[in-house]
């Protein structure tokens, strides 16, 4: 059951094509099955048993295409593979594969829709499987919107299956014994005397053979890996310096490089001075690119050192030059004509204000860098009849149309090959870099040259979160929240982002309200309405992208409400809510966490936070004490419905990094613009947070839900609003702007 | 110029002043030490300079004193240093670009003080960020190698 109003049926919009698209493009076409990129160039007794398998004497191949940014997402593809098929993924090799629409991701256009998570009814059903449409069609291979579990859940374990049964029937017709009455082992098929074959030696013959569709998964029951505590795949290598992050490439022949491109994202180049650069040592060439310039030398330092020797002179970008000037554009821009959305209007908001006593209240959230640890880079090399393209990213099909467009040459001339990621939240959907280290490489065909960023370059190029304003307004009524009314201004990041890479789509956009309008409370008089602001600073998806403010504003503005109301914080949220899932999950954050009230001493306090991001109602509660030093996080419980935990010490890690993601950036990190430039420019003005600030913190999964969900971004969103919760439960300070560190001071 | 990497003696013609780090990456193709900031604020790039831990990224070429240790010279996948076998056990890395600079960090504190307290531990490895929020996990790791190390 669901309160939440219906959004009107024209707005299913999401990326240029209507979900509604499957009819429009064509029922038949979508049907159709996607043709299995590995069978194109198979040697001889090699086997592609789906798109996600590859076997050949040697042993088998397991192909994990959705990349891996630290969220193991390398390792959870291959144990759903492993779980199907029966082996131990830390015995064979892990593959991305290249870039295909056999690997389209399912699941992600589906969190753009007008339809909150709780909202299992018809019209929100339908609409989600038909999202299915537009990007099976368009071939959208993305990593995000923690995807890839819900994507690939049921995908992978059946292609691990379907490829298990192939290699029995290739075992019953080699042996004559009936595939029925044959069994598999880590990674062999088991004949009824007990004799293993294994799987890379049925390889030639199973490569001949049609694939045995209709194999069924092992069911819950038998898992082996899945649900268990099991060894990531890539832990040896990043705990011993040996994984190959597209930073450490190296190639034959290979040329260093740098670019320094307009701090005003997309201003011009009025004019450059190289002179100085091309005599220094090291230094091959000096090359325009899109927006700067770049140097090709034989070393990443001499790079450096060059590109910043050139003198450039920049033309102004076309939004505004400074934090003073961005701020009153936004809250400028929360106008009547520029409403974006109203997916949630319930009971008389007006009527309500009018008649109670409204307590009104503006907060703020700055824009933020994405800063993963390793620079942005990319290795390129192009010849005249092909592009090679190395790099950490999270649109691989993207690249390789732009790439393609760029050079002049067919996409199928275009080769992705995605390396791991030093960490991304977003940053590396975007391909500003790949294809800057393209326009290099055209510039000295046939060497390869891997383009690094300095630290400044990444962090003041950056396609920040969007900064925003809210402003709420309230009444309570005899200890209960009787309205909310909650108006978000912000930049789309939807049309900014899908503009670059794709093209900006039409209708509202979700982001600027997602985590606040979707919430499962059934609040009397309760209202969410998202306004667009106009483009300004360029920006895009920031691990847990709306729900990353929204979750801030809604919730921190709930807990003014219930302040006010004389209620207790988790009490009234625990009334509030409307979702017997996200009920479960306070429930949970209460028990762990002993709550007796906000006050637990003359010097500590906790504060808790809710918010449903991604399908996963997650609780968290920030106890907090105050010391010489200042104020210092002690310790955070987190709660959350996932449906199944999968791999419960990933699960953990996701929970407990977003949490410290959320912290970090909360206390202390803020871009802010002077001459439409961020005025941080590395981790001395941009911190994050340091091992000193870390808590500690207990998780719990929950899994009451019948719907399986990935984890890497709803740990984000409740920890700033718990932790603001906190101080003002020890200080009686209501901050409602972030970063925290501009009015307390942490330890 | 001669340095000594993980063992090895290595001529070289570069810079002076070009940064210990580079040289490694570049010149050596030992990439286990990572660039993240350079300008000592992430510690990624932490080596060992006769044992001691070291900004790779702030160490000028011609100011090497010592033999430099790197994360590969510390263990392999064969033979791990008891830092790293504790690393994998805690399942510390999350997308692990820091990591190298973590372990190295805390293999220098652990040769230094065998027993360090949480506040020590804080101190000494606080100089490391960590984007991906591994804290936890590292304070755990650096007491169970220390318990390691102190059995032997
Ligand atoms: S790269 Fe040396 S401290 Fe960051
Ligand atoms: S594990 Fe990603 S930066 Fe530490």
């Amino acid at each position: 059951m669901s309160r939440i109003g219906r959004p009107a049926r024209r707005s299913f919009l999401i990326g240029s094509a209507a979900v509604a698209g499957g009819v429009a493009f064509g029922y038949y076409r979508y049907r159709q099955p996607l043709p299995n990129p590995l069978l194109e160039g198979l040697a001889e007794g090699e086997a592609a048993l789906t798109p996600f398998v590859r076997i050949d004497a040697q042993g088998v191949t397991l192909i994990t295409p959705r990349a891996d940014m630290g969220q193991g997402a390398s390792s959870i593809q291959a144990y759903l593979l492993a779980e199907g098929l029966d082996l131990d993924p830390l015995t064979v090799r892990l593959d991305p594969g290249d870039p295909s629409p056999a690997y389209y991701n399912g699941a992600v256009l589906a969190e753009g829709l007008p339809f909150a998570a709780t909202d299992t009814g018809w019209l929100a059903e339908t609409a989600r499987a038909a999202a299915d449409v537009p990007a099976r069609l368009m071939g959208m291979q993305i990593t995000g919107g923690s995807s890839t579990v819900p994507d690939m859940f049921d995908r992978l374990r059946h292609a691990g299956a379907v490829a298990r049964e192939t290699l029995k029937e290739a075992a019953a017709q080699q042996t004559g014994i009936a595939r029925d009455r044959l069994g598999t082992d880590d990674g062999a098929v088991i004949l009824p005397d007990g004799q293993r074959l294994p799987y890379g030696a049925l390889a030639a013959r199973a490569a001949t053979l049609e694939p045995v569709t209709d194999a069924i998964p092992r069911p819950a029951s038998a898992w082996r890996y899945l649900g268990k505590r099991v060894q990531r795949t890539d832990i040896v290598a990043k705990s011993t310096g040996t994984e190959t992050y597209g930073i450490d490439l190296a190639l034959d022949g290979m040329l260093y490089a740098s670019v320094r491109t307009n701090p005003g994202l997309g201003g011009a180049v009025n004019g450059y001075d190289a002179s100085a650069a091309e005599a220094m040592r090291g230094v091959l060439k000096v090359v325009p690119v899109t927006g700067g310039v770049g140097v090709i030398a034989d070393n990443t330092w001499r790079a450096f050192r060059a590109v910043n020797a050139i003198a450039i002179d920049w033309g102004a970008p076309g939004y505004p030059a400074s934090s003073d000037q961005i701020w009153p554009a936004l809250r400028a821009a929360m106008t009547a004509g520029n409403r974006d959305s109203r997916f949630r209007d319930e009971g008389d908001v007006e009527n309500a204000l009018f008649e109670g006593e409204a307590i009104a209240a503006e907060y703020r959230v700055p824009y933020l860098a994405h800063a993963p640890l390793e620079p942005m880079n990319a290795t390129v090399r192009v010849t005249d009849s092909r592009a090679d393209i190395w790099t950490g990213t999270q649109i691989p099909r993207f690249v390789q149309t732009h790439a393609a467009r760029l050079t002049g040459l067919d996409e199928a001339a275009v080769h992705v090959h995605a390396l791991p990621m030093g960490g991304s939240f977003g940053r590396r959907l975007e391909d500003d870099y790949v294809l800057q280290a393209v326009e290099l490489a055209m510039a000295v065909k046939g060497r390869p040259v891997k383009m690094t960023w300095t630290r400044e370059e990444d962090m003041t190029h950056d396609f920040p979160r969007p900064a925003q304003i809210a402003r709420g307004r309230g009444t309570v009524r005899e200890g209960r929240v009787e309205a909310l009314d909650l108006s978000v201004v912000g930049q789309s990041v939807s049309a900014s982002w899908l503009g670059r890479v794709m093209v900006a789509p039409p209708g509202p956009d979700t982001t600027i309200v997602a985590g606040a309008w979707d919430q499962p409370f059934a609040i009397p008089h309760y209202r969410v309405t998202g306004y667009r602001a106009p483009e300004m600073v360029p920006v895009s998806s920031w691990r847990s992208v709306g729900a990353s403010a929204n979750g801030f504003f809604h919730d921190c503005f709930l807990d003014e409400l219930i302040h006010a109301a004389g209620a207790d914080p988790l009490e009234e949220r625990l009334r509030l809510c409307a979702d017997p899932l996200s009920r479960k999950v306070l429930e949970a954050a209460a028990e762990m966490s002993g709550w007796s009230g906000p006050r637990i001493s003359e010097t500590r306090a906790r504060g808790v936070a809710f918010c449903l991001s991604f399908g996963v109602p997650m609780a968290e509660v920030v106890e907090i004490s105050r010391t010489e030093a200042g104020i210092r996080i002690d310790k955070v419980y987190a709660a959350c419905e996932i449906g199944r935990v999968l791999d419960p010490d990933n699960f953990e890690a996701q929970v407990a990094g977003g949490i410290l993601f959320g912290l970090g950036h909360a206390m202390n990190c803020e871009l802010s613009y002077a001459d439409h430039a961020p005025e941080q420019a590395n981790f001395d003005s941009y911190p994050g947070m340091r091992l000193s600030q870390a808590p500690q913190i207990e998780v719990r999964g929950l899994e009451n839900g019948d719907r399986i969900r990935g984890i890497g971004e709803p740990g984000v969103p409740p920890a700033a609003p718990a932790l603001a919760n906190a101080i003002f439960a020890l200080t009686g300070q209501r901050i409602r702007e972030l970063p925290l560190n501009r009015h307390v001071t942490f330890a | 110029m001669q340095l000594t990497v993980n063992g090895v003696a290595h001529e070289l013609d570069v810079e002076a002043d070009m940064p210990l780090l580079w040289v490694l990456r570049d010149e050596l193709g030992i990439t286990g030490p990572k660039y993240g900031c350079g300008i000592a604020q992430c510690g990624a790039c932490t080596v060992h300079v006769d044992g001691q831990a070291v900004r790779a990224c702030q160490v000028a070429a011609g100011d090497v004193w010592g033999e430099i240790t790197t994360i590969e010279g510390l263990g392999t996948p064969r033979s791990l240093h008891t830092v790293q076998a504790a690393w994998i056990a805690h399942q510390v890395a999350q997308c692990g670009y820091c990591q190298s600079g973590q372990i190295m960090q805390a293999a220098a504190l652990l040769a230094e003080n065998p027993d360090p307290t949480d506040a020590e531990i804080d101190e000494a490895l606080s100089g490391n960020l960590c984007r991906c929020g591994t804290y936890p996990r590292i304070r755990a790791a650096v007491k169970t190698a220390a318990a390691m190390l102190r059995e032997g």
